[in-house]
C-alpha cells in the first residue's frame, strides 16, 4: 500500500547514504523531495508541511552534528516522525467491565463499513468474544441483507429492524444485553460529512448507544478530503480510532498519516483484502518501516504462521532433508502459499525488494497453471519426473489445458530448483570443502544427486 | 447455472422492506440541481480567495492558488501545468487588473481543459445499446446504474439491467431494488455465477425483446489484482460478442479519491478501453480534482456526475459548474 511512498524514500535515502556529511543544501533538497513524496502520496497539505518542518528542525539541530552518520540520522528521524504521526502505539481494545462493549462504525458512502463490521465481528470471535452485528444502515437498498449474509459467513448473529437508524441501534444494544452477547458492532449508513441532518443522525446514534469505541471507516485511497471528513466525524462522535480499508490496492496511503495526525487518534485496524480474514490490528511501526523500504516482514511471518499447515510443512522439510523433494511437495507448497493470499500482496512485504520487482505484477494465473500441470500427472510421474516422455507430456498438457512446451518448461525449471536445493546444502549440513561435516553430525548427501 | 429474471412488479427476494430515500424535489434542468448541490459545498468550505486579486499578483499569490488546487486533489503535475499557463497569461498582460480577474482566468484555464469533449452517452444504431460499468470497490457503480435506469425509463426507453456483480453479498438484491422501483428488467444469475454469462444473457434477452438499453454492473475490483482484471477483460469480450456491442465502458470514480484515481483510470483503460468517466459523490466536500489529471493524461471525457443518493442525483458533467466549485467561489 505504501509502496510508492516507499519507493520514493528509497531514492532519497540511497542518495543520502552515499554522503559522509550532510550539507545544508543536501538537507534542503532531501526535505523538498520528502514533501513532494508526501503530497504525491495524498498526505494532507498542512500535515505534510508540519511533518517536513519537524524533520527539518530535528535534523538540523545539535542532534545531527553529533552523529557520525548524518544520513542515517535523518532516516531515523523520518522513521520516528512517521511512527509518531501514525499513532505511536497500537490500540488495544479494553472490554467494558459490564458487557456488552459497544463499537460504532461510521464513515462516507462506499468506505467499506459493512464489510469492516463483519470482519471486525470475526476478529472478535477469534478473540473468544460473542459479538452481535447491528444493521443500522436502512438507507442503502439490501444493506441489511448484505450484513446478514456476511454475518452468517463469519459466525456472528445480525440484528435488524425496519424502523429508523437510531431506534435500531438502541434496540440492538438492548438485544445484546438480553441474549448475553459481550460485543456489539453497529454498522451505519454512509453519509457525507457536510450533510448536517445526517451528521446529526449519527450523533444521535452515538448518544443512544454510548459506544465504547467509535471508529471512522476510511478508504485508503482517499485524497485531501480525508482530514475534513475525519474532523467532522470526530466532532459528531468523539472518535476513538480509524479503520483503514482497501489497503490491498496501490494507493499511497497518505490519508492514514493525515487523519491520525489531525484527529489525534490511532488507526486501530486495517482491512487488506476482500476475504473476511483480511483484517488486522494496525501496527504503526511496521507501516512506517514499509514506507522507508524496510519491508513488513513481521506481518508476513504472522500471516504465514496462521495459515500454514504444519503437517504439510513438516513433510516438506523431511523430504527436503532426505533429498526426496518432489513435484508433489512442490504442489503442496504452492497450495500453502496460496492460502497466504495473492502473491502480489506478499511481494510488497519483503524488505529490500527493488521497486521494479514490487511494481511488476506477479501472475497468480501462472501459479494456477503450474498446479494444473502437476495435478494432471500420475503419482509416479510426480515422484519421478524422469519417466515423462513425449506421449506422457502430451497427455499431461491435454489434461491441464496447457501445451507440451509448458509442461517441459515446468519440468526443466523444477530440475533446476532441485539442483539449487541440493547445492545450497539445504539437504544436509556440509562443511566448507563440500564434504560431509562430521562435526555437525550431518548425513551424507543423498545418492540421487547430479 | 440458473438465471432468474425479474419482471417489473415482481417482489424482490430480500424480505425486509427498506425505507426509501426521502423524496427529493424534482427540478426541470440539470444546471440548477448541480449548482444547488455545489453551493452547499461552497457554504461549507470557507472562501479561500478573500485576498487574491486585490493588490499585486506575486509568487505568494500563486502559492495560494497551488494550495487550493492541491487541496482539491488536482495533483502536483496538473497544478504545475495549469499555474504555468496562468503565469504566462499574466506575463502577457492577458489578465485584467480588477479584483477576481485572476480567479476568472484560472477558472477559464480549468474549463479549457475539458474543451472538445464528446460527453454524450453513445447509443448503438441497432438496439440494444450496451453500457458496461467498471471501477474499484465502493465507488457507486450499482447506485449509478439504478439512477440511470430510472432516468432512461422516465424518458421512455426500455431498460435491461444486468446484475454482473456476482461476488458481493446481496449486490443483486441491491440492484433488484432499483430495477423494481423504476420498471426496468433485471437479469441475474446465482451467487458466484460467472459474470460474463449473466451479462451475455442480459444482452441476448434485450436483443430478443427489442429493448433499448442494457446497463451492465460489475463487481468492484482493485486494479492491481491481475486475476480480477483478467475476469473483467473476459466480461467485456463476451459482452461484445454478437448480438452485443458495448458502446460505453464507464469507469466510475469516487470524488474523494486522491491520486490513486489516475492509476485506476490508467489500468482500467488499458484493460477494457474506458470510454468515459462517471464522477460520483460530488455532493460531499471533496472536489474531484483528480479528473483534471485523468483528462490530461488519458483524454477521457467525464460524462456523468453523481451528486447524491436519489434517483435525480445523476446529471451530465458541466465544466463551468465544476470549475466554479473547485475554486470554491
Amino acid at each position: 500500500m505504501f509502496e510508492i511512498l516507499t519507493g520514493r524514500f528509497e531514492e532519497i535515502f540511497t542518495r543520502l547514504r552515499g554522503r559522509g556529511r550532510l550539507t545544508d543544501a543536501d538537507l534542503a533538497e532531501a526535505l523538498r523531495e520528502i514533501r513532494v513524496a508526501l503530497l504525491e502520496g495524498d498526505v494532507n497539505l498542512e500535515v505534510a508541511r508540519e511533518l517536513v518542518e519537524k524533520i527539518r528542525s530535528r535534523a538540523s539541530g545539535a542532534e545531527l552534528e553529533r552523529s557520525l552518520t548524518p544520513a542515517q540520522q535523518v532516516i531515523k528521524i523520518v522513521n520516528a516522525e512517521l511512527i509518531a504521526t501514525l499513532g505511536g502505539e497500537q490500540l488495544r481494545i479494553a472490554y467494558a467491565p459490564k458487557p456488552p462493549t459497544v463499537v460504532l462504525l461510521a464513515g462516507l458512502q462506499g468506505s467499506g463499513k459493512t464489510s469492516a463490521a463483519a470482519k471486525l465481528a470475526r476478529w472478535f470471535v477469534e478473540q473468544g468474544r460473542h459479538p452481535l452485528l447491528v444493521a443500522a444502515d436502512l438507507q442503502r437498498p439490501a444493506a441489511v441483507a448484505q450484513l446478514r449474509l456476511l454475518g452468517h459467513e463469519v459466525g456472528a448473529a445480525v440484528f435488524s429492524m425496519p424502523t429508523d437508524p437510531v431506534d435500531v441501534a438502541r434496540r440492538g444494544v438492548a438485544e445484546a444485553v438480553r441474549v448475553g452477547r459481550d460485543v456489539v458492532v453497529i454498522d451505519t449508513a454512509g453519509r457525507v460529512s457536510i450533510d448536517t441532518a445526517l451528521m446529526d443522525e449519527v450523533r444521535a446514534i452515538g448518544r443512544a448507544t454510548s459506544p465504547h469505541y467509535s471508529f471512522l471507516v476510511l478508504d485508503a485511497m482517499t485524497g485531501q478530503d480525508a482530514v475534513a471528513t475525519a474532523v467532522a466525524f470526530h466532532d459528531a462522535l468523539a472518535l476513538d480510532g480509524v479503520i483503514l480499508t482497501k489497503l490491498d490496492g496501490d494507493a499511497r496511503g497518505g490519508a492514514a498519516l493525515s487523519v491520525a495526525k489531525v484527529v489525534g487518534r490511532p488507526i486501530a485496524f486495517v482491512s487488506t483484502g476482500e476475504r473476511p480474514s483480511d483484517f488486522e490490528v494496525f501496527r504503526p511501526d511496521r507501516m512506517a518501516s514499509r514506507i522507508l523500504g524496510m519491508g513488513d516482514v513481521l506481518s508476513l511471518i504472522e500471516r504465514a504462521e496462521q495459515t500454514y499447515d504444519h503437517e504439510v510443512a513438516g513433510r516438506a522439510v523431511a523430504h527436503l532433508r532426505s533429498g526426496r523433494f518432489s513435484l508433489e511437495d512442490f504442489h503442496d507448497q504452492l497450495q500453502q502459499m496460496k492460502r497466504l493470499g495473492p502473491f502480489s500482496g506478499l511481494v510488497g512485504m519483503l524488505p529490500g525488494m527493488p521497486r521494479e520487482m514490487r511494481n511488476a505484477s506477479i501472475e497468480d494465473s501462472s501459479v494456477t497453471r503450474i498446479e494444473a500441470v502437476i495435478r494432471s500427472m500420475t503419482p509416479d510421474e510426480r515422484e519421478n519426473p524422469a519417466i515423462i516422455n513425449g506421449s506422457r507430456r502430451t497427455r499431461i498438457a491435454a489434461g491441464s489445458g496447457t501445451t507440451p512446451a509448458e509442461v517441459n518448461d515446468l519440468l526443466n525449471r523444477f530440475k533446476e530448483m532441485q539442483k539449487l536445493i541440493r547445492s545450497s546444502g539445504m539437504m544436509a549440513p556440509v562443511g566448507p570443502k563440500g564434504r560431509r561435516d562430521k562435526r555437525k553430525g550431518g548425513r551424507v548427501t543423498p545418492a540421487r544427486s547430479r | 447455472m440458473s438465471i432468474r429474471r425479474h419482471r417489473p412488479g415482481e417482489a424482490t427476494p430480500s424480505s425486509e422492506r427498506v425505507s426509501a430515500a426521502a423524496p427529493r424535489p424534482k427540478e426541470a434542468s440539470s444546471r440548477p440541481r448541480l449548482a444547488e448541490r455545489l453551493s452547499r459545498t461552497r457554504q461549507a468550505v470557507a472562501a479561500p480567495f478573500g485576498r487574491i486579486g486585490v493588490g499585486r499578483i506575486d509568487e505568494a499569490t500563486f502559492d495560494e492558488l497551488a494550495e487550493t488546487l492541491l487541496s482539491a486533489d488536482v495533483g502536483l503535475k496538473s497544478t504545475g501545468r495549469i499555474l504555468d499557463a496562468l503565469r504566462e497569461k499574466v506575463r502577457a498582460g492577458a489578465v485584467g487588473a480588477f479584483p477576481g480577474a485572476l480567479i476568472t482566468a484560472l477558472r477559464a484555464e480549468i474549463v479549457a481543459g475539458f474543451a472538445g469533449e464528446d460527453r454524450a452517452l453513445k447509443r448503438n444504431e441497432e438496439p440494444p445499446s450496451v453500457w458496461l460499468f467498471v471501477g474499484v470497490n465502493g465507488v457507486g457503480k450499482t447506485t449509478t446504474i439504478g439512477k440511470l435506469a430510472a432516468q432512461e425509463v422516465a424518458e421512455g426507453r426500455s431498460v435491461v439491467v444486468a446484475a454482473g456483480d456476482t461476488f458481493r453479498a446481496a449486490a443483486c438484491d441491491q440492484l433488484a431494488s432499483w430495477a423494481t422501483r423504476c420498471g426496468a428488467t433485471l437479469v441475474r444469475g446465482a451467487d458466484g455465477a460467472d459474470p460474463s454469462s449473466v451479462i451475455f444473457d442480459a444482452v441476448e434477452h434485450a436483443t430478443a425483446r427489442c429493448r433499448d438499453l442494457v446497463l451492465a454492473d460489475s463487481a468492484g475490483r482493485i486494479h492491481t489484482k491481475a486475476n480480477l482484471m483478467d475476469e473483467l477483460r473476459k466480461v467485456k469480450r463476451v459482452a461484445d460478442r454478437p448480438p452485443g456491442r458495448v458502446s460505453e465502458v464507464l469507469l466510475v470514480i469516487d470524488a474523494t479519491t486522491g491520486q490513486n484515481g489516475l492509476l485506476q483510470a490508467r489500468e482500467f483503460t488499458s484493460a477494457v478501453g474506458v470510454t468515459g468517466i462517471v464522477l460520483t459523490k460530488l455532493d460531499g466536500a471533496a472536489k474531484g480534482g483528480i479528473v483534471l489529471a485523468i483528462r490530461e493524461e488519458l483524454g477521457l471525457p467525464i460524462k456523468l456526475v453523481g451528486i447524491g443518493e436519489g434517483v435525480d442525483d445523476l446529471v451530465p458533467f458541466d465544466p463551468d459548474d465544476f470549475a466554479a466549485a473547485l475554486l470554491g467561489d
